[in-house]
């Protein structure tokens, strides 16, 4: 009697494309499959000491399907867009890029841990596509009274500073072509969705 | 006359005009005609990417678009502000390195009647064109009032020569293009370590701490160099390092009091114009002490921020180490 074999799963692990699925999300071509883990970027990083993961690391968590870990890494969030591991890394990696599609993942997948950076690109981005132009005063308004109201105290004189001086406006200014900027970004939102 | 379409960013209506008022001031001398792009739109900073990658570059690109409409023979769009100038320079490399993403950023404008093809044209850095189009010697033969001893410490931030795609800048990570301008204007310009170390950017909002060690670093080492003032070209970097230097004060009990102005305001006082229509007082950590020094007077920051007076040590109180920002309250 022959003996039955199952064929073996083609893919086990899920989260085995992940990299290229990154890889694809990223404006321009990330290279991210290039990483050889030299370390030049976690080397380069004013912020890294923040950071769970090296960018280095993180691009090994990518590369082995740990969707869940690296979405929930707090790296992505210190990363301050300096591009100092951008210009040294040797195998031309667009890292800055990486982490700005790892931070729109992570958004999508709620595995962020803490709200406030992810807080303030929406509230940073609500402004935008209601007026056209960013608005400071209210952007710093509500995102400081919902994350850090303990602040609040310590940077009245700062505040004053910047109203009295005319820097931080009370009025937002609206776009003339409010409308048309409206219909772009709304068929973009789609064209992503889609995608 | 140097012609070019200008997207002056949002910072520059508000928290940079200082930027605004002394670029627009120095535009005449340096014969530089800017052309502003009609009802352009925020870039987006470093927020829109974080979120969704189409309609962030969408919204870049409306820019480029009605940019290329007005173009009118002209190709090159000058930003003063390193994340606009990023941005517009990104998504219009970041299309042509792959047409896939220009194709579906060109669907989106669609819906507002509008196309942009990616290449058609050239970002650059107002630094950049002063130094490379208009040229030193110009700016040699403007300078009536020399910044004779005044030390400058040059400050460009990250995103004007990182990640440079079309190779404008002398250097990523140590560009000489501030300190040469600078030295033209007579000034001492110090060579500043980290002059293009990052400033923690959006850090000062959602991760202060972050953002105050990056702060403390910038400012201390400037100090360390006996640095009379910062010269910087970046809206953020300047809010960062003017705003919440007090914050950082407090938060490494320093006592720095370092003033960050626009490298157009330095040239504005270099070519004689009158401080009063550059944007001085605006800055939070006034200036007027720093420029006084070259016998220049500019109008006084009013003070808003709490007295920053360190408390003196005990004159019996034993010797004890010091951060460098507080060395001068013993002296």
């Amino acid at each position: 009697m022959p003996i039955q074999i199952d064929p073996p799963s083609i893919d086990p692990n899920p989260n085995l494309r992940f990299l290229e699925e990154v890889s694809t999300a990223t404006a321009g071509v990330s290279r991210l499959e290039m990483c050889i883990q030299c370390g030049t970027c976690g080397g380069s990083c004013p912020s890294a000491a923040d950071m769970d993961h090296t960018p280095r690391m993180l691009f090994a968590m990518i590369r082995a399907g740990m969707r869940e870990e690296a979405l929930s890494s707090n790296t992505p969030w210190i990363c301050v867009s300096c591009y100092h591991c951008v210009v040294r890394c040797p195998q031309g990696v667009h890292i800055a890029d990486v982490m700005y599609t790892l931070k729109s993942m992570a958004i999508r997948a709620k595995l962020y841990r803490d709200s406030t950076a992810p807080d303030f690109s929406q509230t940073f981005v609500d402004m935008v596509e209601n007026y056209g132009r960013s608005f400071e005063f209210g952007l710093a308004t509500r995102h400081y009274l919902k994350h850090f109201p303990l602040r609040l105290p310590g940077m009245v004189p700062m505040g004053l500073g910047l109203l009295s001086k005319k820097r931080m406006g009370f009025n937002p200014r609206r776009i003339e072509g409010i409308e048309q900027l409206k219909a772009i970004l709304d068929r973009a939102k789609q064209l992503q969705v889609d995608s | 006359m140097n012609s070019y379409l200008f997207y002056p960013g949002c910072s520059m209506e508000s928290s940079a005009m200082a930027y605004y008022d002394s670029l627009m001031a120095i535009c005449k001398p340096l014969g530089l005609d800017l052309d502003e792009i009609h009802d352009w739109n925020c870039c987006g900073a470093t927020e829109y990417v974080g979120i969704s990658l189409i309609p962030a570059y969408a919204l870049i690109s409306r820019n480029l678009a009605l940019a290329a409409k007005q173009a009118n023979g002209n190709h090159t769009v000058v930003a003063p502000c390193s994340a606009c100038y990023l941005n517009l320079a990104k998504a219009d490399y970041y299309m042509q390195e792959r047409p896939v993403l220009g194709e579906k950023v060109n669907q989106a404008l669609e819906a507002g009647g509008l196309h942009y093809t990616p290449g058609s044209l050239d970002v650059r850095h107002l630094l950049d064109v002063i130094i490379n189009d208009i040229g030193l010697d110009v700016v040699r033969s403007k300078v009536v009032t020399p910044l004779k001893g005044l030390r400058v410490a040059p400050y460009l931030g990250c995103m004007v020569p990182r990640p440079d795609y079309q190779k404008h800048w002398s250097d990523h990570e140590y560009p000489n293009e501030l300190d040469r301008l600078l030295k033209a204007l007579g000034a001492e310009v110090i060579d500043f370590p980290l002059k293009t170390h990052c400033c923690g950017g959006h850090m000062t909002q959602i991760g202060p701490s972050t953002a105050f060690e990056l702060i403390r670093r910038l400012i201390g080492s400037a100090d360390q160099y006996h640095a009379d003032v910062m010269a910087t070209l970046c809206p953020m970097c300047q809010m960062n390092l003017d705003a919440y230097q007090g914050e950082t004060n407090r938060h490494f009990h320093t006592n720095y009091n370092m003033p960050i102005l626009f490298f157009t305001q330095l040239m504005g006082v270099a070519f004689g114009i009158e401080p009063e229509h550059l944007g001085f007082g605006k800055e939070l950590v006034s200036a007027r002490t720093a420029m006084s020094r070259i016998g220049v007077e500019v109008p006084e920051t009013q003070e808003s921020a709490e007295p920053r007076k360190p408390k003196r040590p005990k004159k019996e109180a034993l010797p004890m180490p010091r951060m460098s920002g507080e060395e001068e309250v013993t002296q």
